[in-house]
């Protein structure tokens, strides 16, 4: 027992743990520069943004900082009547110095996120402010547009004195906050979110399993055929991967579209009437048929990585024991290749989650995702902070399924090779 | 009941796997049922494919293969009823050991209370109760192998093939997992046919041993006959150890037959030669050369001592001898008194009777 409480000296005299440390000390400041050019590396490109993003779907200082005049005096108001003078002299002073600054146009911009027909109004109230006289701006104000005279447009503005938000994550579920303050849903006929990602879901789901049903055999095929028949057979699947995705995807719009190769080759064997042929593209059709094909890569991998390693002698096992090819198949190999089935579909998944290029050109209107929205908002709408809460709602919706598939699988029950 | 002598028959066995080379030829083999037949060669030439074909992976390209009277190349391999033991065990990863042993009797519809009294039965026959929820992962090399060799028998089938199931095997391992397969086989008294490279392995096991060459099963015969009585020079030179002496028979009568060498002439037991003039190869185990004999042996010849090497229990001597450098004794170390020193002149002697002349080759 005692020489367990002993403390272990080396034979210099300094305990050994001490020793051991200074020992490794080198190398772990070894170990460290060696990955520090990633880490920095990580941080620049992926931390960075990826906080910034967060910070700017919910930053909302933008109008704050434009009118803080206007929202000091709005502290007061309860929001049922129209506003006192002094909120509308408030504004008139903001106002001026926004044009002064020549500003007023992105306020306009963003009000009119939070309720249509801001832009017009403003316009108007620049051209009419040089006039104004001092005094009396609630008067002048109202008359400049009806608008101006309806309380609604005064809740929205004070809506938006709060310098964080949450209104682009709502809006990206097409909800809002009312004049009540209560979280409801959009019109019916206006919801376009919710739309998009239901279909996002639905198209990736599928693709995933098409991904699936087509890739086993094929990894299979791989991962038994003799090393130069499977050399080729690789190459074959390999081949598409190092297209350039944008020419992939430009194939299938020739060999998809209604007078296209595919179309042709239907009427020809007479599948179809010439006057009849299908539309095989700008819509989900053309999302499915293209994505699966550009994404397939991504699952035979992961599965013939897998099914490399799983000896020949299993199955035989199996069946020198009394299985029947199928029960061989499906209690002995199955189950073994599931750690690259998970892989395989999760990397499907989410890549097809976030698809982008492929459903812009073959995808129309009925076959374009949440992604498409994203960069419409980017380019566009110019609303970075809503493609922002919409990159980072895709994001969430990500860990979600990652999260979901450690709790029914087991992530260490994947395998990429 | 009489002893079924063909149980298993090879009757008249090709394979081939690319249409110009055969690898197994014109294969003729009767196994007699609970015989321990060992299929024994160097590898490629053969054994493991015949295994194969009759456990039903691989088909006879002419010929048949007939079980228990029933012709079987048209029977797939899970409806022949035959066992497996193989090479890397092949137990399955992902089931534990209970689940791999009930795997064949679960696809037999067998009641899960009868499986149980099996696999309780077949894990104490190989010394590992208690294992039943283990993964094979969390097994030693010796466990596995003793898990596959119990999954292989639980379902009470007639034949059990083994392919080299103890090659993976350290060596003290592989010894005494030797004489438990050993012994599970006289208890049962399953019919087993074993794969192995490993001539002691193929000695300690079994009733039977076919040594295979290109194809063609060169002797079978039981293990000490197979020691003792080699019909070629091929099984002499493949189990055990051998000095050998090309020469040419210069006379022949009955028993005995003269070998003329380069520069001397020894006597021999003309096995494969039938004429003065034949070319052969005369073959002697280390064991049965003595030095200094004392009975009255037939040939008895000088040869300088080259290298002794010490091996414990015995010591090696190689000795430069009617012009072989190669000739090897084995002389047991209680005869430590006899003058065995570097450059030493001995004599050698040998009855004829164990030099058997073999074919040249």
């Amino acid at each position: 027992m005692s020489s367990e409480t002993k403390q272990i000296l080396t034979t210099d005299g300094i305990p050994l743990e001490v020793s051991l440390k200074k020992a490794e000390r080198k190398n772990k400041i070894k170990a460290f520069l060696l990955v520090a050019p990633l880490l920095f590396f990580l941080i620049i490109t992926y931390v960075f943004p990826i906080g910034d993003m967060l910070f700017r779907s919910i930053d909302d200082k933008m109008v704050t900082q434009m009118l803080p005049k206007t929202f000091k005096a709005m502290e007061n108001w309860d929001g049922q009547e129209l506003p006192e003078e002094e909120v509308f002299a408030a504004f008139h002073e903001d106002f001026i110095k926004l044009v002064e600054d020549k500003r007023e146009g992105k306020l306009s911009t963003q009000l009119n996120y939070t309720k249509n027909g801001f832009k017009s109004i403003i316009k108007k109230l620049r051209r009419k402010s040089k006039s104004f006289e001092e005094g009396n701006y609630k008067e002048q104000i109202m008359s400049v547009h009806k608008r101006w005279a309806d309380v609604e447009y005064w809740r929205a503005i004070k809506r938006r004195a709060p310098e964080f938000t949450s209104q682009k994550y709502l809006k990206g579920m097409d909800m809002y906050v009312n004049e009540e303050g209560k979280i409801v849903s959009v019109e019916e006929d206006r919801r376009i979110h919710r739309v998009l990602w239901l279909r996002t879901l639905e198209i990736a789901f599928f693709v995933t399993v098409f991904c699936f049903l087509m890739a086993y055999p094929i990894a299979h095929l791989l991962a038994t055929l003799p090393m130069k028949y499977s050399n080729l057979l690789m190459i074959c699947v390999l081949l598409p991967f190092w297209t350039s995705l944008l020419v992939r995807t430009a194939s299938w719009m020739i060999l998809l579209q209604q007078q296209g190769i595919v179309n042709d080759f239907f009427v020809g064997i007479g599948l179809v009437a010439d006057d009849n042929r299908p539309e095989m593209m700008y819509n989900k059709t053309g999302s499915y048929v293209a994505m699966t094909q550009i994404l397939l890569p991504f699952m035979v991998l992961p599965l013939y990585s897998v099914m490399k390693t799983i000896s020949p002698s299993l199955m035989r096992a199996g069946k020198s024991l009394g299985g029947t090819p199928f029960v061989a198949f499906w209690k002995v190999y199955f189950p073994l290749t599931i750690p690259g089935i998970g892989a395989g579909c999760l990397l499907v998944f989410i890549l097809a989650i976030g698809y982008y290029i492929t459903p812009a050109l073959v995808g129309g209107a009925s076959g374009t995702l949440i992604s498409n929205q994203i960069a419409f908002h980017m380019k566009s709408t110019l609303d970075w902070s809503f493609a922002s809460a919409m990159g980072l709602m895709l994001l969430s919706g990500v860990l979600v399924i990652y999260w979901l598939y450690n709790k029914i699988v087991g992530i260490d029950n994947i395998k990429l090779g | 009941m009489p002893v079924n002598k063909e149980f298993v028959k090879f009757d008249k066995v090709d394979k081939s796997y690319d249409g110009k080379v055969l690898v197994v030829k014109d294969l003729q083999l009767n196994i007699a049922e609970g015989e321990f037949i060992t299929m024994l060669g160097p590898s490629g030439s053969g054994k493991t494919t015949c295994l194969m074909m009759l456990a039903g992976f691989e088909t006879p390209t002419n010929g048949e293969i007939y079980l228990d009277g029933n012709a079987i190349s048209s029977i797939p391999p899970h409806k022949r009823g035959i066992g497996m033991v193989f090479q890397n065990y092949a137990l399955f990863p992902h089931m534990t050991v209970y689940e791999n042993l009930a795997f064949p009797l679960r696809v037999r519809k067998i009641p899960k209370d009868e499986a149980d009294k099996k696999i309780d039965k077949a894990l104490s026959m190989v010394s590992l109760q208690g294992f039943a929820a283990r993964m094979p992962g969390q097994l030693s090399g010796g466990q596995q192998q003793r898990v596959a060799v119990a999954r292989s028998l639980v379902f009470d089938p007639q034949l059990v093939l083994m392919d080299e199931p103890l090659g993976a095997l350290d060596k003290n391992l592989r010894e005494s997992m030797q004489y438990e397969i050993k012994h599970i086989h006289e208890s049962i008294g399953v019919t087993v046919v074993y794969v192995t490279h490993d001539q002691s392995e193929a000695l300690t096991m079994s009733n039977r041993i076919a040594v295979f060459n290109d194809g063609k099963v060169q002797q079978l015969s039981s293990p000490d006959e197979l020691y003792e009585k080699p019909v070629n020079s091929f099984v002499a030179e493949f189990i055990g150890e051998n000095n050998t002496f090309n020469g040419e028979v210069s006379d022949i009568s009955g028993e005995k037959c003269k070998v003329k060498l380069a520069n001397a002439e020894i006597i021999a037991n003309p096995i494969s030669v039938k004429s003065k003039g034949d070319r052969t190869k005369v073959s002697l185990r280390p064991e049965r050369a003595l030095i200094n004999p004392k009975d009255k042996m037939d040939n008895i010849h000088n040869g300088k001592i080259e290298e002794v090497i010490y091996h414990g229990d015995h010591t090696r001597v190689r000795i430069n001898l009617l012009g072989n450098p190669e000739f090897i004794l084995k002389v047991p170390n209680s005869s430590a008194n006899l003058d065995i020193k570097l450059g030493n002149e001995i004599k050698i002697g040998w009855n004829s009777q164990d030099a058997r002349a073999l074919d040249p080759k």
